[in-house]
Order: structure tokens, then sequence, then C-alpha cells
């Protein structure tokens, strides 16, 4: 029982990380009708400007230009790295999709290989091959309930994650800019008849997922603090995993299915040797979309999609 | 002038589907464009909205301003054209209330909406009723009152109406024609393409006739009607 909540835990972090960058592919294709397979290279990109940020602002911390507590430094890195990786987003989208959005949807998906291989090769150049680690943000402390070990780390992981989701969740449902996103996902046509740009809510939709991808390249650091410009291909590919499992669009499908893919993993690794983990887990979500084609929800949008 | 419209020609994927069309509107008025289907009655109010490119050589202005100028938002929020897209196009995951909202995107004047609203709710209190009801789950006739209400929420120097009588049954047709005689009555301007001719001539003060691309005849609505060729070929002999 003990084994089982102790990896309950490893499941619940893992999760956050799968589902947060998850929800930026699920927002993307429900939206604009596109994969963005750059959307990966952007959670690596988001990791590396927190890995920036946090240098920084324990740099002038240390420095004594500011007095910060520690936890005023993470969540000050979580939020700018966040705003700056939105603008990243933003562009990929602008200088990427915007001019292929009328042109085939496998263009449109090439289009994200290749700014993928340009975000890492990009990194590359800029960087050089070293690793980088990511500075200690927050004192790791065990706490040991009930037999079962939890660090400060995973509780703040998870945490902060929920917390995301729930902003975004209620953003979607309860704004104007929400419900003009919903509307698209529907029947983005018609939308600029509502005195709605297109292009604006498209910018809007990569930035949220970007700066969510950002926070889950914080998160990641933090419990494994070593970044390499390649992390975010097999990520990128697992949330894509997710996001479809999810459901078109559906922010709770792919929250569920980036959780589901965790637990899978993590309790796979716990019966099986860990070099079985994806091979088992990955077959275990293969007979899952077997049963369920679509995914566990889905927006409903608009049977005809054209003038 | 209203709405002045010159030499419009359209085309999808190369195809030609308006040759090289005029026409213009003055403020206040109601005017119709009948035509066959497949004339292009719908591809001119997308041309007038710009949700399709225009080709070179056309000109459209609206209040004198030149109307290619405004992307197919801006034309809603700056200008005031809304349009009802054929088939009406609700948001059918939204409420009644979200569709009503949604079309208010761009405006910040909020007692004037608060305004509107109450005055479509006072026309149409069916949605009013329906108001937290998904727009997907509309009967047909009611989604035809929210298309309406939804476009004069958006936007009211002119409503571009495509078919509005579609799909209704003729007493509704009715209310809904008075409605906007109503909105008309406050000043929006109305213009209207209906295979139903023989209502949109009731309806309108001024119509014109498309026929595969073009304008071929243009009156009054008492002209159009008495004309034997319109006679024969759109109000049944
Ligand atoms: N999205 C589109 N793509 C390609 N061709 C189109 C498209 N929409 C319309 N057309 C073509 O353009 C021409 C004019 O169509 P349009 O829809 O404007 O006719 P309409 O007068 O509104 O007809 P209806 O009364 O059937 O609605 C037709 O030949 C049609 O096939
Ligand atoms: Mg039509």
């Amino acid at each position: 029982m003990v084994f089982f909540f102790q990896n309950l835990i490893n499941a619940l972090q893992w999760g956050s990380f799968y589902a947060l960058i998850a929800l930026g592919y699920s927002m993307v294709y429900g939206i604009l009708m596109l994969f963005n397979f750059a959307h990966g290279d952007i959670f690596m990109v988001g990791a590396y400007i927190g890995f920036g940020v946090a240098t920084g602002v324990t740099a002038l911390a240390s420095l004594g230009a500011i007095v910060l507590p520690n936890w005023l430094i993470l969540v000050l890195t979580i939020i700018i790295s966040m705003f700056l990786t939105s603008f990243v987003g933003i562009l990929v989208e602008r200088l990427g999709y915007r001019p292929l959005r009328e042109a085939p949807r496998a263009s449109a998906a090439i289009t994200g290989l290749m700014i993928g291989i340009i975000l890492e090769t990009g990194n590359l150049a800029l960087l050089g091959a070293r690793r980088v680690r990511f500075p200690s943000l927050i004192e790791s402390t065990t706490y040991n309930i009930g037999g079962v070990y939890v660090t400060n780390k995973k509780i703040m992981i998870v945490g902060v994650s929920l917390m995301l989701m729930l902003a975004l969740h209620q953003f979607v449902r309860r704004s104007k800019y929400g419900m003009a996103m919903r509307a698209m996902a529907f029947d983005h046509v018609v939308l600029p008849l509502m005195g709605v740009s297109i292009n604006t809510i498209a910018a809007m939709t990569f930035a949220i997922g970007s700066a969510l991808a950002a926070a889950a390249g914080i998160l990641f650091g933090i419990a494994y603090p070593v970044l390499d410009p390649y992390m975010g291909i097999v990520f990128g590919w697992k949330a894509f995993v997710a996001a479809i499992l999810g459901g078109r669009g559906s922010i709770l499908g792919a929250t569920l299915a980036g959780f589901l893919l965790g637990f899978i993993e993590i309790f796979v690794a716990m019966i099986f040797p860990s070099t079985l983990r994806d091979f088992i887990a990955y077959s275990i979500i293969l007979l899952i979309l077997t049963f369920r084609p679509h995914g566990f929800f889905g927006e409903p949008y608009s049977a005809r999609l054209r003038l | 002038m209203l709405l002045s419209v010159e030499n419009l020609r359209v085309s999808y994927d190369r195809i030609r589907a308006l040759h090289n069309i005029s026409f213009s509107i003055d403020e206040g008025e109601i005017v119709c464009i009948i035509g066959a289907n497949g004339a292009g009655k719908s591809t001119t109010l997308r041309a007038v909205s710009r949700l399709v490119p225009v080709e070179a050589g056309t000109k459209m202005t609206f209040m004198g301003k030149d109307l290619l100028e405004y992307p197919a938002d801006k034309v809603v929020s700056k200008l005031g054209i809304s349009h009802v897209p054929e088939g009406r196009r609700l948001f059918g995951n939204l409420t009644i209330m979200e569709n009503l909202k949604l079309a208010c995107f761009a405006r910040n004047d909020r007692d004037e909406i608060q305004e509107d609203l109450k005055r479509i709710f006072m026309i149409f209190p069916r949605l009013e009723e329906r108001k937290a009801q998904k727009a997907g789950t509309l009967s047909g006739g009611e989604q035809q009152m929210l298309a309406i209400g939804r476009a004069f929420m958006s936007g009211r120097k002119i409503m571009l109406l495509d078919e509005p009588s579609m799909g209704l049954a003729p007493l509704l047709m009715l209310s809904v024609f008075d409605a906007l005689k109503e909105l008309n009555q406050e000043g929006t301007t109305i213009l209207l393409v209906e295979q139903n001719a023989r209502m949109a001539l009731q309806f309108a003060q001024r119509g014109y006739v498309l026929e595969s691309g073009n304008l071929v005849l243009e009156g009054s609505s008492k002209e159009l009607v008495d004309n034997p060729e319109v006679k024969n070929a759109y109000l049944g002999g």
C-alpha cells in the first residue's frame, strides 16, 4: 500500500508535465485544426528561458541587489518565463503557420517539424552542446507521511500544475476571449462576422499553449535539473498522444489523458523492468484508443466549415 | 449613398462566380437581390462583408470609406455591417446568451449592450426563455431568430441577410419579417437575398435580379413584380 502511494505521487508529477504540454497541443488542434509538432520544442525553449530567468533572478538576489525569499524567486521565474515563452509561441504562429493557413494540412504539419528542428539546433548554436544545470530554486525537504516519502518539490509541482489547469479552465469558460476560442473551435469561417479577428485568437491560443509548456519546462527543471536541447522531443510526442487521447480540443480530456499517461508509465515500471516501460505503456494506450477512437471527450464542431 | 459596389468580380478556385456587378443602396432602404440557385447571391454578400477576396478592379465603398481597406472583423466592428450568413452558422457549442455576447466582442458600450439585449428579447421572447440553452439544440425557427439577434448585436448600420425565410413556417416567416421591418424603421438599412422572390419583393422597396453572376434587371419591387420575365422565372407565372 505504501509502495502504491509512493508511486502514485510520482505518477502525479509525471502526469503534470504531460498534461501541461498536452493542453497546448490540444488547444491549437481544437481551435486551429493544426498539429503543432514544434510544441515539444517550445517546452524545451521554455525550460531554457526558465533557466536563464532563474539564474538571472538568483544572481541579482545573491548580489544583494534585491532581497527576495526563495518562494518569490520561484514564482517570479515561472511568471516571467511563461510571459517570455508566450512570445516564442506567437512568433512561431506568425512566421510559421499563418502564411500556411490556407495550405494543405500536411504542409502545416511539416512546418511544425521544421520549426522544431530549428529550435533544437538554434539552441545548440547559441549555447553549445553542453547540458545546462537548472538552478535549484527551492531547498528540498522530505516529509514522511505514514511511510510514504513526499518532497516539497513534488507537492509544489503538482499544486502549481493543477492551479494553472484550473485557471485555464476558468479563462476558457468565463472570459470573453475564452468564448471566442470556443467559437473558433466550432466554426472559424464565420467568426469574423462577430467582429472577432481570427489572427488575434490564433496568436492568443499559441501564446497560452506556449506559456503552459514553459511552466512544464521549469517544473521539470526543478525535478530533474539537467536540460538538453533535445529534451522536448519525447515529451512532445507523449503529450501529443495525450492530447489526441483526450479528445479534440478538450481541456479536461487533455488533462486527464496527461495524468493517465503518467500513471500507466509509472505503474508499468513498478511491475516490469524499466526498459520495457514505454513498450508496455504505449501498447496499453494503443488498446485504449482502439476502443475509443475519438478519445475521451472532444468539443463539437460545425459539420460545414466552408463558406 | 450608404453602400456602393462597382465592377464586383469574385472567383472561387479560378471559377468566376460574379462577373462584373454594380449596385448601390441608400441609407434606410430595404433592397433585395433575387436569383436562382448558384446565381451568386450569397457570394455577393460575402464580398461585401469581406469573407471572400474580390478581384482587382472591384470598388466598394461604405459611407464614403473604401471597404477593401477593412478586414472582415473590422467591417463589422468599425463600419457596423452585419451579416446573417447562409445556413445561419450559429455557434452550436455556445449558449444563446453566449452567441449574443460574442457578437458584442468588439463593443465596449456596456449600457447600450444591455439595452440592445433587452430589445432583442422583446422582439424574440423565445430567446430569453432559452438563453442558457446551447444554440445547437434550437429549432430552425429559433435559430433564425438568434441569427438575426446576433447580427443586430454585432452592427446595425446595415444588415446583410442571406435567405432569412429559409426553412421557416409561413407564420413564423411573417413574424421574422415584421421584426426586420421594425429594425429598419429604427434606422437599419437592409440588403436581403432570397430565392423566395415573392416574399422578398413584398418586403423590399427595390430589387435586383442576379443570373449566373450577372445583374440582369433592377427596379422598384412593383416594377419587378409586374415584369413578365420575372413573373415567369421567379414568381411561378
Ligand atoms: N465555397 C465555394 N467554393 C467554390 N465554389 C463556390 C463556393 N461557394 C459558391 N461557389 C460557387 O459560386 C457560384 C455562386 O454561388 P452562391 O452560393 O453565391 O449562389 P447563391 O445564389 O447563393 O445560390 P443558393 O440560392 O443556392 O444559395 C456557384 O456556382 C457555386 O457553385
Ligand atoms: Mg446562397
